[in-house]
């Protein structure tokens, strides 16, 4: 059976294709070379005039496990209200104006994992990658994300904050560094918790928070084991690198959200001595301390800091505005922050001497001035860094806003008009502490693509998504070409999974399941000698189950690992 | 590739008699039932599993039948049901996404049978939210304890093994100080250490902790107390209490929903959070809630990744909805229309109602008038795998199949009574 999309225009970054009209032939769900000319064709869809792309891949995207489900939980209202929205048809009154929504910008900050999947497809997004698991809690991320239908999914475990990791590193600092030890722990985390990549989250900072900490800069000690975030990062860098997975170690810097956090950042960028680093959400980590209110946008300065260093990637983390919440693994900023909820409650978790966890319901409205700067600090970053393989386009879901709010975040990009008339609706002294006018530059949809697929498969590893080339997994997104890209954005005429036809014009027409992307280099399996020990001793579980099989996400029937050899 | 090693054998298994869920157990099921590492609770589950009688038969009214045509009895009473209650949901992850399903192509609501303490819990929650903390946090970290209406043992039986009195600890804390307030002196034994130190006792009615959290939140609050005593207690007890909190690296409150009978007990609770939150100001402090078993935690983290809700909600047109008021067993248990309970970790039997009722549950399930339908099936880490959620909520740990037996799983069950619906909608999701 062989499915023939027509005289589609690809943008094809992969391939350097920039809406070149070409035919896809797809077989057995992979994209496959031009059959001979008497090979049955059985389907064929014209796709002329159309815009034709890989299935968009978000890079981080807060989708399963604890934190999500403790939001889920804390915000019943925040279902409520969307389900009251939806029963209304009805944009909600006090919509700001600045954001402009289609209907399917549903503002729902904590989907089921059911919808999840839905809405993510339906916007022609074919997986998702969740960036905060923490290790003890892995078995939980893949329970949920095993009931997230019709994407992709996979996740990147949280290292820097365990005891395990710190004490080790302590030690290595007084009698001497053994990188193989750091490597072999840092690999068996990722096969033991089926991620594909290594997050560390306020590096340091969330374990020194349990020892009454409460803030920790790039070069300060961690009280108890006297070790660094530089020399965390160092480390895990180092680790990441040496394994060879292709996913840079992601990093969370310190210092999230405070004013004046952007020399941290910029600081951050040297603390792998050259070796790639992706530094997540920047935005939150790119706040200055000038003018009257003490906070200003250095986006100009992080933007020029990543144009020069090629060894750093970076997703934005664009704040958009409207209730959510924001989770995070960064227990101590977050309890620090814990004050700025709205509504005003919080919840605030140390686990399991392995990392911790903090959950505040945020509202981010334009008429105030940090968080209209916020959103103009976004935009500044995501239009000064030249380079969009570099850079990715995330709202950090749910915590800048949600995932389902991507399409606007599109049109913002590459509207530059449509962009300056929100701006132009923003806290008046925020406008006035922002350049973002000034910036000329709208994204091209090739350059979308490179954000969307292309750059984010290269840089998870991801080899045969992502892109439109022979072999690839056939999950293709096709869009009607049209002048508001929100809408366009919005509702994709066809999405293709494996091959198979799961949405048309922004409707699921079949329910599928995804697999989970791992990724597991090889280790020196000793490493469990002392790893078993150290459970017995200090843990309250046994090591082995602490170990996630293959069997537990593929048992269900659904669910299978795909691993990525790098 | 998988390069991790795998035991081929378990030696030891999860025992989910209680929410610590020690997977440090070895069950063996000879005549009389031993349980290595095995408390009181673990060894009264497993002589209970393992003398299950494993051929038990599907009934209809009492009748013995086959299980095909119990599925389809049950089908059918679902078919003709229009607000159908599904109660007890005593199950692990993988019985609840059944059961979920299930509810959602019948417009069934859902609650947990310990759900009057689960809501105490999570009300507090999503009124104000919490700082709380988990077992190894406790073990490693914790120089305070302070148990508020509980004796914590009686729920957990190895809590003060496996947390408070380990002996080697990451960073060389002290033995814990353990403090009971308004828990009756006989039930705080297991607060004696090894080393024979006795636990801090302040003896209080439960029913006056409401009045007693408040006077140490206005202690805290530095606010002056007119009387000399708040719920009993002396200003002065409460106020060295609250000395020795506050000279706490980490300290640990611990509170059971479940031992909160008294009513509104969730701004108590809340009361205590805020307490939490005024120590942390300074130090280091978080709550610790104990869940009440019968997989209550699974259950409810289950039901919320999958609807959005915790239990007591219901789907209505496919859309969940959730009501911890209106969506309880006891207000439906007489104006569901069907009643289907669930009880698979122990036989506990289901709550009268005059509604046509279908059990799916232990094998030793007693029945004062014999459900229209009974299916006994699998005990789930006995007769079957599994996954559960500890107490603490954040870990979640495999339950092991420990013996041969021709009990059906229950999410098999619900998947064939989901099958044989009549009223399908086609439409739904999965």
């Amino acid at each position: 059976m062989i499915t023939l999309l027509k005289n589609g225009k690809l943008y094809d970054p992969a391939h350097g294709k920039d809406g070149v009209v070409e035919d896809i032939y797809i077989h057995q769900g992979r994209i496959v070379p031009k059959p001979l000319d008497n090979a049955k064709i059985s389907q064929t869809y014209d796709l002329a005039g159309k815009v034709v792309m890989a299935g968009a891949i978000d890079m981080h995207s807060h989708i399963g496990g604890g934190k999500v489900n403790i939001a889920r939980m804390m915000l019943p209202e925040y279902q409520q209200q969307y389900q009251q929205r939806q029963a209304q048809e009805l944009k909600n009154a006090s919509d700001p104006e600045a954001h402009i929504c289609t209907p399917h910008c549903s503002h729902h900050a904590t989907p089921s994992a059911t919808d999840t999947g839905f809405r993510y497809i339906e916007m022609g997004y074919t997986a998702a990658f969740e960036p905060a698991i923490s290790p003890i809690n892995a078995r939980q991320a893949h329970l949920e994300m095993g009931d997230t239908p019709m994407i992709d999914k996979g996740g990147y475990a949280m290292l820097g904050n365990d005891d395990y990791f710190l004490r080790m590193l302590a030690e290595q600092k007084n009698k001497g560094l053994d990188q193989k030890a750091i490597n072999d722990y840092v690999a068996w985390v990722l096969h033991a918790t089926q991620a594909i990549g290594i997050k560390v989250v306020n590096p340091g900072g969330i374990n020194a928070f349990k020892f009454n900490q409460r803030r920790l800069n790039l070069d300060e000690n961690n009280v108890h084991y006297q070790v660094s975030p530089r020399e965390i990062l160092q480390s895990l860098s180092k680790a990441v690198h040496d394994l060879g997975i292709a996913k840079p170690l992601h990093v969370h810097c310190n210092n999230l959200g405070a004013a004046g956090n952007f020399e941290t950042t910029l600081n951050t960028m040297s603390a792998s001595d050259g070796l790639p680093m992706h530094l997540t959400h920047i935005q939150f980590h790119s706040y200055g301390t000038e003018g009257d209110k003490k906070f200003s946008s250095a986006a100009a300065q992080i933007a020029e800091a990543l144009n020069k260093n090629k060894h750093i990637t970076a997703d934005v983390g664009q704040i958009l505005f409207n209730q959510t919440v924001t989770a995070s693994g960064d227990a101590m900023m977050q309890h620090l922050n814990a004050k700025h909820a709205n509504p005003k409650k919080s919840v605030i978790m140390d686990v399991e001497c392995d990392a911790g966890c903090g959950v505040l319901p945020f509202k981010y409205r334009d008429q105030n001035y940090v968080n209209a700067l916020q959103w103009a600090i976004g935009l500044e970053i995501f239009l000064s860094v030249e380079d969009p393989w570099r850079i990715f386009l995330t709202t950090d879901h749910p915590n800048g806003a949600p995932f389902t709010s991507y399409p606007h975040l599109i049109r913002l990009l590459m509207d530059k008009s449509f962009r300056n008339e929100a701006f132009a609706k923003l806290n008046l002294d925020a406008q006035a502490m922002s350049n973002l006018t000034t910036l000329e530059r709208e994204y091209s949809l090739y350059e979308i693509a490179i954000m969307t697929r292309a750059g984010a498969s290269k840089l998870i590893g991801l080899n045969d998504r992502g892109h439109l080339g022979v072999g690839a997994s056939a999950d293709i997104t096709v869009y009607t070409d049209q002048a508001d890209r929100e809408a366009m954005f919005s509702k994709p005429d066809y999405v293709f999974k494996n091959g198979e036809l799961v949405v048309r014009n922004g409707q699921v027409v079949k329910v599928v399941w995804g697999a989970t992307h791992t990724a597991k280099p090889a280790f020196d399996l000793s490493v469990e000698k002392e790893l078993k020990d150290y459970f017995d001793k200090y843990q309250t579980m046994q090591m082995d189950n602490f170990k996630i099989s293959d069997d537990e996400i593929s048992d269900d029937g659904r669910g299978s690992v795909i691993v990525h050899k790098q | 590739m998988n390069n991790l090693s795998s035991p081929t054998q378990p030696t030891t298994a999860t025992c989910p008699a209680c929410g610590l869920l020690c997977d440090d157990v070895t069950p063996n099921a000879a005549a009389a039932v031993s349980v290595k590492n095995g408390c009181s609770k673990a060894i009264q589950f497993f002589e209970q599993s393992f003398n299950a009688n494993i051929d038990a038969s599907p009934s209809l009214a009492g009748k013995p039948c086959n299980l095909d045509t119990a599925i389809k009895a049950a089908a059918s009473l679902l078919d003709k049901s229009k607000s159908a209650l599904f109660a007890g949901l005593g199950t692990e992850v993988q019985g609840m996404r059944s059961l979920m399903r299930l509810a959602e192509k019948t417009h069934a609501t859902l609650d947990h049978m310990h759900s009057n303490s689960t809501v105490r819990n999570t009300l507090t929650m999503q009124n104000g939210g919490w700082l709380t903390t988990t077992l190894a946090e406790v073990k490693n970290r914790a120089d305070v304890i302070l148990a508020i209406g509980t004796d914590i043992a009686t729920s957990h039986p190895r809590f003060f093994e496996k947390a408070v009195w380990n002996t080697e600890s990451l960073f060389n804390k002290p033995t814990p100080e353990v403090i009971y307030l308004g828990v009756p002196a006989e039930k705080t034994k297991a607060g004696t250490a090894p080393n024979g130190t006795t636990p801090t006792v302040i003896d209080a009615d439960t029913g006056n902790l409401p009045e007693i959290i408040n006077a140490l939140n206005a202690l805290m609050n530095n606010k002056k107390i007119k009387t000399d005593s708040a719920g009993g207690v002396s200003v002065a007890t409460l106020t060295a209490l609250l000395d020795k909190l506050k000279a706490a690296k980490y300290a640990v409150i611990v509170w059971s929903a479940g031992s909160f009978k008294f009513s509104h007990a969730e701004l108590t609770i809340q009361s205590i959070t805020q307490l939490i939150n005024l120590l942390n100001e300074n130090i280091r402090a978080a709550g610790l809630p104990l869940n009440s078993g019968d997989g209550d935690s699974s259950v409810n983290s289950t039901s919320t990744w999958l609807s959005g809700y915790p239990t007591r909600s219901r789907y209505v047109d496919g859309k969940p909805e959730y009501d911890t008021y209106h969506f309880s067993t006891s207000k439906l248990a007489n104006s569901c229309d069907a009643l289907l309970w669930v009880s698979t970790f122990n036989p506990h039997s289901p709550p009268a109602t005059t509604a046509p009722t279908i059990v799916i549950g232990h094998p030793a399930t007693k029945f004062e008038r014999q459900p229209d339908v009974f299916i006994p099936v699998g005990i789930p880490g006995v007769d079957h795998t599994g996954q559960m959620f500890r107490m603490d909520s954040s870990i979640t740990l495999p339950l092991e199949k420990l013996r041969d037996s021709k009990l059906p799983k229950l999410n098999d069950v619900i998947n064939k009574i989901e099958a044989a619906l009549s009223n399908i909608d086609k439409a739904s999701a999965d």
